[in-house]
């Protein structure tokens, strides 16, 4: 499957990922490849197969709820920039 | 005597006998550490200070105030506030971490090649990859740089570089030991899980580091016991699938491969053929389900409560987030995500079937050897497709195991013995029972 160029963008968009046009040309093609390397699954029928998204079959893992110890502020806060024990974070609600 | 040279368990009884002390152990490791990082590129942290038994853990695996950057620029400045699970159970035994290994950035690549903080090479040939993506605690053991490390497998980046470098290596099942710290790449496949110098090595670190505890949804049961149930191989029904000797596999690999289950024969084993029909398929299911869960998963990574900007990210995890991004998009989930899960299905229902007939399943790890650094780094396609007979494995959640058999040219060859869900204690002991009779895993790379 040949991906457009505006695909590509738009994925990247998705992704949150800041992409120079030489990498987004690149990604293209080698994504492009890799999904013409995929298509190969159409081969099998698997109509009447269940899909699989994890092996382990446990159901509705409980948690007593009660306090557990975890970390303190400091220790939360410390590989971010802060501010008045913030992280500091892009504007929401301004232009980009 | 060289201190660096004993596996865990000869290291554990000359420290109870008093025959040298903590302090010289650990100073034996950092001087050989001293000698070789520069050339190997094994650690990027090297702790000074250890007075446990030296474990080197892979830097995708957070240690409480040492610096964990999972390979990659994005989380170069990271002090993680607290313990993986299985950092506070390597403690708890009496173990330091000696110091942090180099792989694959989010332990995405098999060569070692995608670090940010370049390639580590292969001991037993500097011109050479030591496999990945848990490159650098492969090498670790192998140049004996540490007693024993840990790294994560999610498509065989346990098994491939053990295999690579000539060491033990072990993927546990899934939900046998906690993710719990382990920088999260594939949450479906991830598995933490040893490198050692010889098998009864990994059987003790699989003891201490497994079990649930609370933290893990999916890590479930209770720390393995090992029950070592048989001696020898009479008795034991060893799987051949034949689709692992097909097309790709380098003929000198196959005829080291051949010869060892030939050995497994001759030590009493009956050996089968099986057949693991959709084992073709397993690399193109992969590269949708990983790439899927990267996307979800390295969201997180976003500047704000630690690391750096997204532009940080090397070309591999870029890649990948876009083709996850890609197949997990509206009008495509269906046709990609979901084919490929069941696709998944039928590839679990292979390992199911094959396993009705034997107890366990063996073949290569890797289909070549070591190759050259560069190589294969412009092409990607072609660097996943050297992990055809690992990632069906993680697939189906069950576990395996790479030993050293042999050499072809000078470099390393694995063993692949592969088991039930929750079957380790098989794997190990037909590893344990194969390993007693050869010596291969006494080679060491000359230095």
């Amino acid at each position: 499957m040949k991906l457009t160029d505006i695909q590509v963008k738009h994925v990247a968009k998705l992704a949150n990922l800041p992409l120079s046009s030489e990498e987004l040309k690149k990604y293209g093609e080698q994504l492009s490849k890799i999904l013409d390397y995929i298509e190969q699954l159409n081969k099998i029928d698997t109509s009447k197969v269940n899909p699989t998204f994890n092996v382990v079959d446990k159901k509705n893992v409980w948690d007593e709820d009660i306090v557990k110890p975890s970390l303190s502020q400091e220790q939360a806060l410390q590989n971010g920039q802060t501010k008045n024990d913030y992280f500091i974070t892009k504007g929401v609600f301004e232009e980009e | 005597m060289d201190l660096t040279k004993l596996s865990l368990k000869q290291t554990i009884k000359a420290l109870e006998d008093k025959q040298f002390s903590k302090q010289e152990l650990n100073r034996a490791y950092l001087s050989k550490i001293d000698t070789l990082n520069s050339k190997l590129n094994v650690f990027l942290e090297v702790e000074k200070n250890t007075l446990g038994i030296p474990a080197a853990i892979k830097d995708i695996i957070i240690t409480q105030n040492i610096k964990t950057t999972a390979g990659s620029k994005i989380l170069s400045n990271f002090l993680p506030p607290y313990n993986a699970t299985v950092i506070g159970r390597l403690l708890e035994k009496g173990c330091s971490v000696i110091g942090k290994t180099n792989h694959d950035e989010f332990a995405m690549g098999s060569s070692g090649e995608n670090s940010a903080y370049g390639v580590t090479k292969n001991p037993w040939n500097l011109k050479k990859v030591p496999g990945g993506s848990s490159s650098g605690s492969a090498a670790a053991v192998a140049a004996d740089m540490c007693v024993f490390s840990l790294g994560t497998d999610t498509g065989g980046s346990i098994r491939q570089p053990a295999s690579l470098c000539g060491v033990v290596g072990l993927k546990t099942s899934y939900g046998r030991v906690s993710r719990y710290g382990a920088i999260a790449l594939s949450s479906s496949l991830d598995q933490i899980g040893p490198f050692t110098k010889t098998v009864e090595d990994a059987r003790t670190i699989l003891e201490w580091i497994s079990g649930e505890d609370g933290l893990d949804a999916n890590c479930h049961g209770k720390p393995f016991q090992p029950q070592k149930s048989f001696k020898n191989l009479s008795g034991i029904k060893i799987g051949v699938p034949k689709e692992y000797f097909g097309k790709g596999l380098d003929k000198g690999v196959e005829k080291v491969i051949r010869e060892a289950i030939k050995k497994l024969e001759e030590l009493g084993g009956e050996i089968v053929e099986v057949s693991l029909p959709h084992t073709e398929y397993a690399i193109a299911a992969y590269y949708i389900i990983l790439p899927s869960e990267v996307s979800s998963n390295l969201a997180k990574f976003d500047g704000i409560r630690f690391g750096f900007d997204r532009s940080k990210f090397g070309a591999e995890a870029k890649r990948r987030i876009m083709l996850g991004t890609f197949t997990l998009s509206a009008g495509y989930f269906d046709d990609y995500f979901i084919k490929a899960a069941k696709v998944r299905t039928l590839i679990k229902q292979d390992f199911e079937k094959a396993f009705e007939k034997v107890d366990v399943i063996v073949g290569p790890v890797s289909p070549t050897v070591a190759w050259d650094i560069g190589e294969k780094f412009d092409d990607p396609l072609a660097m996943y497709l050297s992990d055809a007979y690992t990632i069906p494995a993680n697939l189906a959640g069950i576990c395996g195991l790479s030993l050293p058999c042999g050499f072809v040219e000078g470099l390393p060859v694995g063993l692949q013995i592969l088991g039930k869900y929750w079957g380790e204690d098989t794997i190990l002991s037909v590893g344990e029972i194969y390993e007693q009779a050869t010596d291969w895993h006494k080679e060491k790379p000359k230095l």
